[in-house]
């Protein structure tokens, strides 16, 4: 047998038990290969895990890496250390690189340079339609059967605006059994804005994105979804108004699940008075009215999973007038501590929902199956894992963000709850907190960089 | 910071002696009212230049004009305690070919009486103008002298040399003492 | 707002304005009014200082303004316009702003077409920034000069009636208006059509109408915004044939008026749109005097930045 690793006195977070359970974990071969209590050390690496807890690797279905194309805010390599970092074994990342992920041979790249990276699970969602312009469809069936085994698609931050093209888009996904996910924008009704419409747009100047810009095609598509049949999921919700269509919706039996981000459960729009670009998102940071109902949708089930819409950029866009910075905040990092407060310290769900939401929950929409992917703690499976200090408190110090882009939205925070080990099919990806011991050194890496810098991309998310 | 009185060094008698005094003299030096003007340094030198121009026009008849003078804008020196407000200045009338008395409370540096006579050429080309103060306390930064002095009352830098006059501050008199913490 | 803290003293919003501040910059442009009526209309109150006025977007009359301000208080007045500056060749705002700063220069007034923006430079550029208009936000030294109109021709604010017509949504007037005056105990009506309007607008504690006539029987004042066509994304309203029928100052709703408001406008004027031409130049005096408190207004904002040990 070779040596392995074994985690001593950890608090193992289970989805098959209750409550967290105190006991050991020994891992051989990448494989969970006992959970109990008083494992023998032998000459196993022993991690400590006393006072921690060890849950499932976190599962993030929606990260921009942008790689191809945009490798001066983030590449697959600083993406997969950012993502590990924060606890992450698995992401996915939208289609909104240069070229676009509208094809079989750009999603393999990304599935390729993710495994090469090998700190984590790097997979791919696809366009839903070609450039996602949307007008003709992407190779959804191609970029499902390649390698990659797509299964998302989405325009992501460019949303179908013909309704047409979403009905006949959601009944081909259908046939081809992938998921659509929709970023659910009214562009008509958002044109131009910068900030969530409300008493803080009209104090600041700034023109407000509706909540009804939202609420619209959250209600087309789920109304389109019941018509087709297809499994939608709808990203990033942010208003009291999506919340309640979607809990109409799955009442009445409609496939579609969704997921919120963690800026949008803890920040509200009256932190927009200082101008910060790294406040500026798209969906925007709603009023302390929709952030209390996306708590509720959560609580009550309505809202699936939490994802971080991680959408690096770099500091010199971000430094310009507030209209036209780029939308969009870092979150891998802080996700998962930014949860413990302000979902699991407010009692909105216990410790293994608030766990699971950010791992089973997702792995099972993505269908991540098919990779041979489990999120969970369990005997026999691929150790994915994250073992974090739920009482460890912290200051967010952009600058010690593995990240390559620091447009997070938390610089300052004071936050509790420290990710202090990953590990990916029984590799220690992540050591006691810190550094990543695979990869580059962070820095940009010239041979990668395709395009130029200072590019006009059109970067919404 | 408080201002803490040592020792009066005018009562109400004594202004009233010394503005008398003054106009006497102003008259005297000026051979007449006529071509006369006061022009007082805000805020107290203002009552102080009503007062005298009363008193001449008392025993002169005849009306003598007078002027209110905000030095705050030519000031040379950072002003640390900066009042809030700028006050207003008032001159109503033609300067040029008057014999101009500026008149202030305290002559202390000189800097106000600079500031004053640069506001003053603002407003015209006065054919003379004089000084007329109700304390001279010394320690002159600026080759100033006064016309007119009420009383000489030697000081050191530290201390504090506080006038009230019944228009602002319901008294007549004049102090001497420091600024002390509350 | 928060006042920020580079160790220089802004003027940003009037929203860092509480009623005692807004009076003495008021008590203080009276004087230097009278300043301006001398002969000789310059102090040398800021003697040594460098204002830069960097104008990002098109105004003369503001930044004429500023200029005229600047130059009677003896500081030096650099001009900056997007036009002529490096802005054009693709600079950042955040270098232009540390560019200007290692000139020597003590206060910048900017005007951008981007809201936030003189926010935004007070963390680039180590000197004072005043507000001369960033986007839809705000345009204190308007609604300054505005109350201080105001002031003189009614003796008093507190109680006063001011309504205020047109496009609000674009306007950062009518913002920065609305603030000053209720901070000093005016009560405000807003007048045009709820597509003209900012969302929870009523949340600043005013009154909003659609019917023109019913504000001119109430107001004392009828501030009449420019109707900004520049700015009208989308159909805002049908015409501007209907705009001033519905919503503007017609000679009919003028003469049927028995007591008649003070007409304002912070120019320039749309004859025949928000006012009818007519009137406008029945009124033309109040806003020339409205022009010239701005200078009186902006040499009291400058010198209460700039003067004394906090230049």
């Amino acid at each position: 047998m070779d040596s392995g690793i074994l985690i001593k006195n950890g608090n193992i977070l289970r989805f098959s038990k209750g409550k967290e359970q105190k006991a050991d974990i020994l891992i051989v071969d990448g494989i969970i290969r006992r959970i109990d209590r008083g494992i023998e050390g032998g000459s196993h690496r022993i991690i400590d895990a006393q006072d921690c807890i060890v849950a499932p690797g976190l599962v993030d279905m929606h990260t921009h890496l942008r790689e191809p194309g945009m490798e001066h805010k983030e590449d697959i390599g600083t993406g997969s250390r950012a993502a590990v970092a924060g606890g992450f074994t698995a992401v996915f990342c939208m289609p909104n690189t240069a070229p676009c992920i509208d094809n079989r041979s750009v999603a393999e790249y990304v599935f390729d340079r993710g495994k090469e990276e090998g700190l984590c699970m790097v997979l791919p969602h696809g366009a839903l339609t070609l450039g996602q312009k949307g007008e003709a469809l992407a190779s959804i069936g191609d970029m499902n059967a390649c390698r990659a085994h797509v299964h998302g698609f989405s325009d992501d931050g460019n949303p179908v605006s013909d309704s047409e093209v979403m009905r006949r888009a959601m009944e081909y996904a259908r046939t081809i059994g992938v998921l659509v996910i929709s970023h659910a924008e009214e562009k008509a009704l958002s044109e131009g804005g910068q900030i969530n419409e409300g008493y803080y747009s009209t104090l600041l100047g700034l023109q407000g994105i509706p909540a009804e810009a939202e609420e619209i095609q959250v209600f087309r598509d789920i109304a389109l979804a019941e018509k087709t049949g297809a499994s939608l999921h709808v990203a990033h919700v942010s208003t009291a108004g999506s919340v309640r269509l979607l809990r109409e919706a799955k009442k009445r039996g409609v496939p579609v699940t969704c997921e919120v981000t963690p800026h949008h459960l803890s920040l509200n729009d009256s932190m927009m008075v200082q101008y910060d670009t790294n406040l500026k998102m798209n969906p925007p940071l709603r009023s302390e009215k929709d952030v209390q109902a996306v708590l509720e949708g959560l609580a009550d089930g309505t809202i699936d999973v939490i994802a971080t819409d991680h959408a690096p950029h770099a500091a010199h866009e971000k430094e310009v007038e507030f209209d036209l910075a780029p939308f969009g905040v870092i979150g891998l990092e802080t996700c998962l501590p930014v949860v413990l407060s302000s979902v699991v310290a407010e009692g909105v769900l216990k410790m293994g929902d608030a766990i699971r939401r950010l791992s089973a929950a997702p792995a099972e929409i993505m269908n991540m199956s098919r990779w041979g992917y489990v999120a969970g703690v369990e005997e026999g499976i691929a150790a994915n894992l994250v073992i974090f200090n739920p009482d460890i408190e912290w200051t967010v110090d952009p600058g010690l963000l593995s990240s390559r882009s620091k447009n997070t939205p938390y610089r300052g925070a004071r936050l509790k709850g420290k990710v202090l080990f990953t590990i990916y099919r029984g590799n220690v990806v992540l050591e006691d907190g810190g550094g990543t011991p695979a990869g580059n050194d962070g820095g940009l890496d010239m041979d990668r960089v395709a395009g130029p810098v200072h590019g006009e991309e059109k970067q919404k998310a | 910071m408080v201002f803490k009185a040592r020792a009066k060094v005018l009562d109400d008698d004594d202004i009233s002696r010394i503005t008398r005094r003054i106009s006497h003299e102003i008259l005297e030096r000026s051979k007449g009212s006529r071509e006369l003007a006061l022009v007082g340094v805000r805020t107290r030198g203002v009552f102080l230049a009503r007062r005298l121009a009363d008193l001449i026009e008392e025993i002169e008849g005849g009306e003598v004009e007078v002027g209110e003078l905000d030095t705050s804008l030519y000031r040379d020196d950072v002003a640390t305690n900066r009042a809030p407000v700028v006050g207003s200045t008032k001159i109503n009338f033609d300067l040029s070919s008057k014999r101009v008395v500026i008149v202030d409370d305290v002559l202390y540096t000189g800097r106000t009486t600079r500031a004053a006579m640069d506001a003053l050429m603002d407003f015209g080309r006065p054919k003379v103008v004089q000084l007329a103060v109700l304390i001279d306390r010394g320690h002159r930064e600026l080759p100033i002298r006064a016309d007119y002095v009420g009383k000489n009352v030697p000081t050191s830098g530290n201390e504090k040399v506080k006038v009230s006059l019944v228009e602002v501050d319901g008294i007549d008199m004049v102090e001497i003492g420091e600024d002390v913490e509350k | 707002m928060k006042e920020p803290d580079n160790g220089h003293r802004h003027l940003l919003s009037v929203t860092q304005l509480d009623r005692g501040r807004i009076y003495d910059l008021l008590d203080s442009a009276r004087s230097f009014s009278e300043v301006l009526s001398r002969p000789v209309k310059k102090v040398p109150a800021l003697r040594g200082k460098t204002v830069a006025n960097l104008f990002m977007e098109p105004s003369t009359r503001t930044r004429m303004s500023f200029e005229l301000a600047a130059k009677r208080l003896s500081a030096d007045v650099v001009n900056f316009s997007s036009g002529g500056s490096s802005i054009s060749k693709g600079e950042t705002l955040k270098d232009t702003g540390k560019t200007i700063v290692a000139m020597g220069v003590d206060a910048v007034v900017i005007r951008h077409k981007s809201a936030g923006v003189p926010l935004a430079l007070t963390g680039w550029a180590d000197c004072s920034v005043i507000n001369a208009g960033d986007g839809m936000h705000e345009h204190p030294t308007q609604a300054l000069l505005d109350l201080y109109t105001m002031r003189e021709h009614f003796g008093k604010l507190e109680g006063l009636k001011v309504a205020i017509a047109g496009d609000v949504d674009h306007s950062r007037v009518a913002r920065s208006n609305v603030h000053a005056l209720k901070r000093v105990g005016a009560d405000v009506l807003l007048v045009g059509p709820w597509s003209l309007m900012p969302v929870e607008m009523e949340e600043l504690g005013v009154g909003i109408t659609g019917s023109m006539d019913e504000a001119l029987n109430w107001c004392d004042v009828m501030y009449l915004l420019r109707v900004q066509l520049e700015r009208v994304r989308g159909s805002r309203f049908p015409s501007l044939q209907e705009y001033a029928r519905r919503y503007g100052l017609t000679t009919s709703r003028w003469s049927g008026l028995q007591k008649k408001p003070l007409v304002m406008h912070p120019g320039p004027i749309n004859r025949g749109v928000e006012i009818a031409s007519e009137i406008a130049d029945e009124v033309e005096v109040i806003i020339a005097n409205q022009v010239s408190a701005g200078v009186a207004v902006r040499m009291a904002v400058l010198y209460d930045l700039l003067g004394g040990d906090n230049g």
